[in-house]
């Protein structure tokens, strides 16, 4: 579905992304694990759009996507969740989400059915509809931001680093509605962690970058007991 | 959707018959005048918040649009042509000029935005004093002719020479402009304005074409300017650089910030309340400027969504005042 061939990317003349290979199969659920600063949002970035590689290709459905506009990419069905929580702060709840619909905006029918399924999975915003998203805690605003996000019925989303910040409860919480995207709503998940403890836990598989590589890849339990694995990022 | 109190609604209706018998109790035709600028400086000012206020995007090049609008009209009603088909015409010409800044310009972000559209202003106020073939330099164009009169079906001819009859003219505008920009803002085309101010990168990411987006903002902004500066030049019969320079800009700035940035109502209140004040003031002279300089500041910090925002907020109290009342 989603397929990365050698993708360099540099941001103001430094090199952040070298030579990373990967691919996704559709309704896949895959974690991309790496330390603060080892690019993983850079790669995110890159997928979506928002940043060009200066080299390598990146093709979705078959089709290159590297040298797309965002909206472009967003209309074929590939969401990112950006890190940091990220929403549109002095609007209401409902609007956020219905920002999230723009692009099948006009299909009312399609959007009622998106705003039903969020608020089933999130019913706190239910009873926050008119609140100003600005207002929120940040348990709350990672909800709405995956809301949000869900509201296009994204064939594939990238969630970049949900969990940060989080009380662990909160954490739990969203790592369950996260499972339950991929596997009930048949979307084809990639996740960006710190927390490799809580990704591995959920996803099938993994990607270890480091310092702009693709270092390590394979399924959640082998990297579970790979011991470099063990060592820099579950601290056992 | 939340729908407005009753008693906004009351009063909302219980100022637009107020501005429909304006005529009859208005007390002499000098502030008859400055009513009428008003309702001009409303358009103008209700159009800049399109940009400013909703889209979060600083243009400072308002009043070069207003001169052209202004300047539009002078020069092509002066050559013979109806005051209704240079007006659009105008409103054209304005737009497709906020198209060609536009898109160079939309490239950059805060306050360079602000920078590169504030000389983008600049500059066409000293071409209005400078080329003097077209424009008549400083002195600018005089003698151009009131609206010319319409035939409606039914009503009649319609003639635009009395006061009234502009005043009535520029209020229709006003409401067009407001009706137009009320649809506008609450679609869903125009919460994707509101998601610019918001957030940038994250309306990128949820697949809106900002460009695209503020460049329409921007142009719509601009088109309206334009009508605005139209109708001034040919309501007041002469047009000078002072119609197209930064003063006028930053004018509709003060209304915006002071009234309530991105409120609809905030901007024509401004444009009423502060040209009134100015008035009344009249005996500082230029202190008046100084005057003016220390509410903007109080406002800024004390009153972010200026007057209409502070009435919201009197609202609320208001609101969880009688709430606890009936707890009691």
């Amino acid at each position: 579905m989603l397929k990365l061939n050698q993708v360099h990317t540099a941001i103001g003349g430094l090199q952040i992304i070298q030579n990373v290979s990967l691919e996704i199969g559709k309704g896949e659920f895959v974690a991309l694990l790496g330390s603060n600063g080892a690019g993983k949002t850079t790669l995110f970035r890159t997928i979506a759009g928002v940043l060009k590689p200066h080299a390598g290709s990146v093709t979705f459905e078959g089709v290159p996507i590297d040298r797309l506009p965002v909206h472009k990419i967003v209309e074929r069905g590939l969401v990112l969740c950006p890190q940091g929580r990220q929403l549109f702060p002095e609007l209401s709840v409902q609007k956020n989400l219905l920002l999230g619909a723009y692009p099948i905006r006009g299909e009312k029918k399609r959007i009622q059915k998106n705003l039903d399924r969020v608020y089933a999975l999130f019913p706190i915003l239910r009873e926050r509809i008119n609140q100003k998203a600005g207002t929120f805690s940040g348990g709350e605003q990672q909800m709405l931001a995956i809301g949000r996000a869900l509201m296009s019925e994204p064939k594939m989303l990238l969630l970049d680093e949900p969990s940060v910040g989080l009380a662990p409860l909160i954490v739990k919480l969203i790592a369950d509605v996260i499972s339950n995207i991929n596997q009930e709503m048949d979307t084809t998940v990639f996740l960006s962690e710190q927390n490799a403890n809580m990704a591995l836990n959920i996803t099938q598989r993994g990607y270890v970058l480091e310092s702009g590589r693709c270092v390590l890849d394979g399924d959640c339990q082998h990297l579970k007991t790979d011991e470099k694995v063990r060592k820099a990022y579950i601290g056992a | 959707m939340i729908t407005k109190p009753i008693h906004t609604r009351l009063m909302y209706l219980a100022l637009f018959i107020a501005a429909l018998l304006l005529p009859l109790y208005v007390p002499d035709d000098y502030i008859f005048q400055i009513v009428i600028m008003s309702v001009l400086y409303a358009i103008a000012t209700s159009a800049m918040n399109l940009i400013i206020g909703f889209t979060g995007q600083a243009s400072l090049a308002h009043g070069a649009f207003f001169g052209i609008g202004a300047y539009g009209v002078a020069i092509l009603t002066k050559a013979g042509i109806s005051f209704w088909v240079a007006l659009p015409v105008s409103a054209l010409i304005a737009a497709l000029v906020g198209v060609l800044v536009g898109i160079p310009a939309l490239r950059t972000r805060g306050h360079y935005f602000a920078i590169v559209t504030l000389c983008f202003g600049v500059i066409m106020w000293i071409l209005a004093g400078n080329w003097i073939e077209l424009t008549g330099g400083h002195n600018g164009i005089f003698g151009i002719p009131q609206p010319t009169p319409v035939r409606l079906p039914w009503l009649g001819e319609i003639e635009f020479f009395s006061q009234t009859a502009q005043y009535y003219l520029a209020l229709g505008f006003l409401l067009l402009t407001l009706f137009g920009l009320h649809r506008l803002i609450f679609s869903v085309f125009g919460l994707t304005f509101m998601a610019i101010r918001n957030n940038e990168p994250l309306a990128d990411a949820v697949g809106i074409n900002t460009f695209t987006t503020k460049l329409i903002a921007f142009v719509s902004a601009n088109f309206i300017a334009a009508l605005a500066g139209g109708l001034y030049a040919s309501m007041i019969g002469a047009v000078s650089p002072s119609a197209a320079s930064h003063m006028l800009t930053f004018n509709f700035l003060i209304f915006v910030i002071l009234g309530g940035i991105a409120t609809l109502s905030g901007a024509v209140i401004g444009a009423f309340a502060i040209p009134i004040i100015m008035e009344f003031l009249q005996f500082l002279g230029d202190y008046r400027m100084l005057f003016f300089g220390a509410l903007l500041v109080v406002v800024i910090i004390f009153f972010p969504q200026g007057l209409v925002g502070g009435l919201r907020r009197l609202n609320q109290r208001i609101a969880v005042w009688r709430q606890n009342k009936v707890s009691e």
